[in-house]
């Protein structure tokens, strides 16, 4: 079988002052990275399409009045572009400010915490407290599956874990209910996951959730380890690409 | 008209505890109350809750004494997941607890009772603090700043940097210990005894000049319960609970702790959100009963350690068994204080203890458990009841603070009775009625934080809230 023809059109571009060349079709994000230049993420997880939800990656383009998305912006030639302007940094820590409130992340007894990339960036980002009042809505924790738990609690809504299942998995469990601040994430059109048919036990979703939300069972506080590494390579062969 | 004195900690956490003193037209005292307002809303809050959690969860709420918050509540799950634990991972939660007990007890003497013995209880409370110490008597300070450090290097080395430790869980503990790590412990520990060694001939000393304490501070006839061992010896984790009486009887024996409902009953008082418990069997209030340090000495028939067993021997010669007056708080402590440190290093010589199988695992298996296990404060009983898939949906918490409320009351009362007079409040009485409260070491934040010294707002009012008298000392 052939390998997928790779593009080999290169664009010229800056990024924060700096000359780089990409690939037509890379992403902002892509890009940057190669360059070993930051730009937080949430929602992408490598290995997974860009989904452009959670706005933490926004970046400054020249020209253009609005912020765009790292993860799902295309290179083009020519552009010039800000990663970190303190424009960018106030949004951001605004963003992760908001998740905190939108939700109850009790970091202390979590089974995530130390290994949570919310956590995480909140630490980065400089959030040392939050200035919007928490909701303190009532969500429930689903624990009704054999090996792992849903802690509404703690979900994001990133849907890593709806795409992975989907995209890598096959198995198309996770989607979406409600909307906006009502969103949630349900197994198998809303059943309690315990009686998901088409769950099959594989943990991807656990291991691509970046939060305390999908966890193993059995974990007490600090426990739950996640390894999301084994996308890219699982992507990769799948692509059959070298 | 009967008058009521209240005395309020002004404390930055506002509102924890609270005494009033009920005087009546002559002034004479007919009545007194601790009112403790804590653990309010804990069912609420905990419910839906993955049952793995609780022991995280539980060391939150009380940031005094978080180990034994995860001991009880680690039993609790060990028996919701109805496992028996490895022997190794039981006796590293051992090891902890001693530790805990050892920094626990070092801070009550140490940092806040010690200033009363080495300054006097009149002298002015604005001295009689951990500083006024350090100037008086600033080995004294310093031994009681290593012990403690002893302790909570102990906690810290096995349960990771973290200030609440996360080491213990339902099952057992997440990491065996390591060669290099117990050798660090070891080598803590002849220091920790040097300590021990010279402050309890010390103080053995000192009480002979505070009778009038001894006899007044809460001397009354209770039972005293606590868990025991299989052998009678001193029990801090497992074990079966005891009863005894005030002439040293026993009145409940073996008792499995899974099944304290069939003893212990909860009496609701409108003055304090702590519930009052007591002997069932004996009915409400005359089933008070007191724990902690007293009790657990009244209640064994050995420590199990030969230094602490050499100690309990003279401690029951000097004082007539079994011993009444709360003041002795303060030295059952110190010989408890003593068999912490014997036990941490018999733990440690022991090969076994690096055993790396230290974790069973399981689910779920049982909808209903309790943990009991000793703080140091007495005895602390946690129980749950879970769903099918391990969620709480109730939790019943009675502390070791808790376990002793009517013995408080009753304590306050007595020292009431003999200091107060008249409608005048004077300086003594508040620093007896402060140092009988600090006998029992209630875990409440107000009594700790600060060092010393209970910062009170006294007020006599009458019954209409006329405010005859006030004193306020921060
Ligand atoms: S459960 Fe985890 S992976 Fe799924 S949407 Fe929520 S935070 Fe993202
Ligand atoms: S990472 Fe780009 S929007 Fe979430």
């Amino acid at each position: 079988m052939a390998a997928t023809p790779v593009s080999t059109e290169v664009v010229t571009l800056k990024l924060n002052d700096r000359d780089v060349s990409a690939t037509r079709g890379q992403t902002i994000l892509e890009v940057a990275r190669e360059q070993g230049m930051e730009i937080p993420t949430l929602c992408f997880l490598e290995g997974l399409t860009p989904w452009g939800a959670c706005r933490l990656c926004m970046i400054e383009l020249k020209g253009s009045p609005k912020l765009l998305p790292a993860c799902t912006t295309k290179a083009a030639e020519g552009m010039e572009i800000v990663l970190d302007s303190d424009r960018l940094k106030k949004y951001r820590k605004m963003i992760l400010e908001l998740l905190f409130a939108e939700r109850n992340h009790v970091c202390a007894v979590c089974v995530s915490n130390g290994r949570c990339e919310l956590q995480d960036l909140a630490q980065k980002n400089g959030v040392t407290h939050v200035r919007f009042p928490y909701r303190y809505a009532k969500y429930e924790v689903d624990s009704t599956h054999d090996l792992f738990r849903l802690d509404h609690n703690r979900c994001i809504m990133c849907t890593r874990c709806v795409r992975v299942c989907h995209e890598i998995e096959g198995a198309h469990v996770w989607d979406l209910k409600g909307r906006g601040i009502e969103t949630e994430v349900v197994a198998d059109n809303n059943l309690p996951w315990g009686q998901s048919e088409s769950c099959t036990r594989c943990g991807k979703c656990i291991h691509a959730c970046p939060v305390g939300a999908l966890v193993e069972k059995t974990t007490a506080v600090n426990e739950m380890k996640k390894r999301s590494g084994f996308l890219p390579y699982l992507t990769t062969m799948r692509e059959n690409r070298p | 008209m009967s008058q009521t004195i209240t005395i309020d900690p002004v404390t930055r956490i506002e509102g924890h505890a609270k005494i009033s003193i009920q005087v009546d037209d002559a002034g004479a005292v007919t009545d007194a109350k601790f009112h403790v307002t804590q653990f309010r809303g804990f069912e609420k809050f905990v419910e839906g809750r993955p049952m793995t959690e609780m022991p995280a969860i539980t060391a939150r709420i009380c940031g005094i004494c978080p180990v034994s918050h995860l001991m009880a509540s680690s039993k609790t799950v060990d028996d919701l997941m109805a496992v028996e634990i490895p022997p190794t991972g039981a006796e590293l939660r051992r090891l902890m607890n001693y530790a805990q007990f050892v920094q626990s007890h070092a801070l009550s003497f140490f940092h806040l009772s010690s200033p009363d013995f080495v300054l006097g209880l009149d002298s002015n409370p604005a001295k009689r603090n951990v500083w006024g110490l350090i100037g008086a008597n600033p080995a004294m300070a310093k031994d009681g700043v290593l012990l403690r450090k002893f302790g909570q290097n102990i906690i810290e080395i096995l349960g990771g940097k973290r200030v609440h430790p996360a080491w213990t869980v339902g099952g057992g503990v997440n990491e065996p210990l390591t060669a290099e790590k117990r050798d660090e412990i070891l080598r803590t520990i002849p220091q920790a005894m040097d300590i021990i060694q010279r402050t309890l001939p010390w103080f053995k000393k000192v009480f002979e000049g505070f009778n009038d304490e001894i006899a007044s501070f809460a001397n009354f006839p209770t039972l005293f319960l606590s868990l025991v061992h299989e052998d009678e010896t001193l029990s801090f984790y497992d074990g079966f609970l005891r009863i005894t009486d005030a002439e040293g009887n026993i009145v409940v024996d073996k008792h499995d702790p899974k099944r304290y409902g069939e003893i212990i009953a909860e009496a609701v008082e409108d003055h304090s959100f702590l519930k009052s418990p007591y002997y069932k069997p004996m009915g409400y209030p005359e089933g008070i009963y007191r724990v902690g340090p007293l009790a657990r000495l009244n209640n064994c028939k050995t420590t199990g350690t030969p230094l602490a067993d050499k100690e309990l021997l003279e401690y029951r010669s000097r004082l007539s068994h079994p011993v009444q007056s709360s003041f002795h708080y303060h030295y059952a402590r110190l010989i408890e204080i003593l068999h912490g440190i014997e036990k941490i290093n018999e733990i440690l010589l022991n090969p076994t203890i690096l055993n790396t199988r230290v974790r069973a695992r399981a689910r779920v298996n049982r909808n209903e458990g309790v943990g009991v296990s000793e703080a140091p404060r007495g005895t602390l009983i946690h129980h749950y009841k879970v769903d099918d898939f391990g969620r709480m949906t109730w939790a019943n918490l009675i502390v070791s603070t808790g376990h002793n409320s009517l013995a408080m009351n009753k304590g306050v009362l007595q020292v009431a009775k003999k200091f107060v007079n008249g409608k005048k409040i004077q300086e003594g009485m508040l620093n007896r009625v402060e140092a009988v409260i600090r006998c029992y070491d209630p875990c409440l934040s107000c009594s700790t934080h600060a060092y010393g010294q209970m910062p009170m707002d006294v007020e006599i009012a009458d019954r209409s809230g006329r405010v005859l008298d006030r004193v306020t000392r921060d």
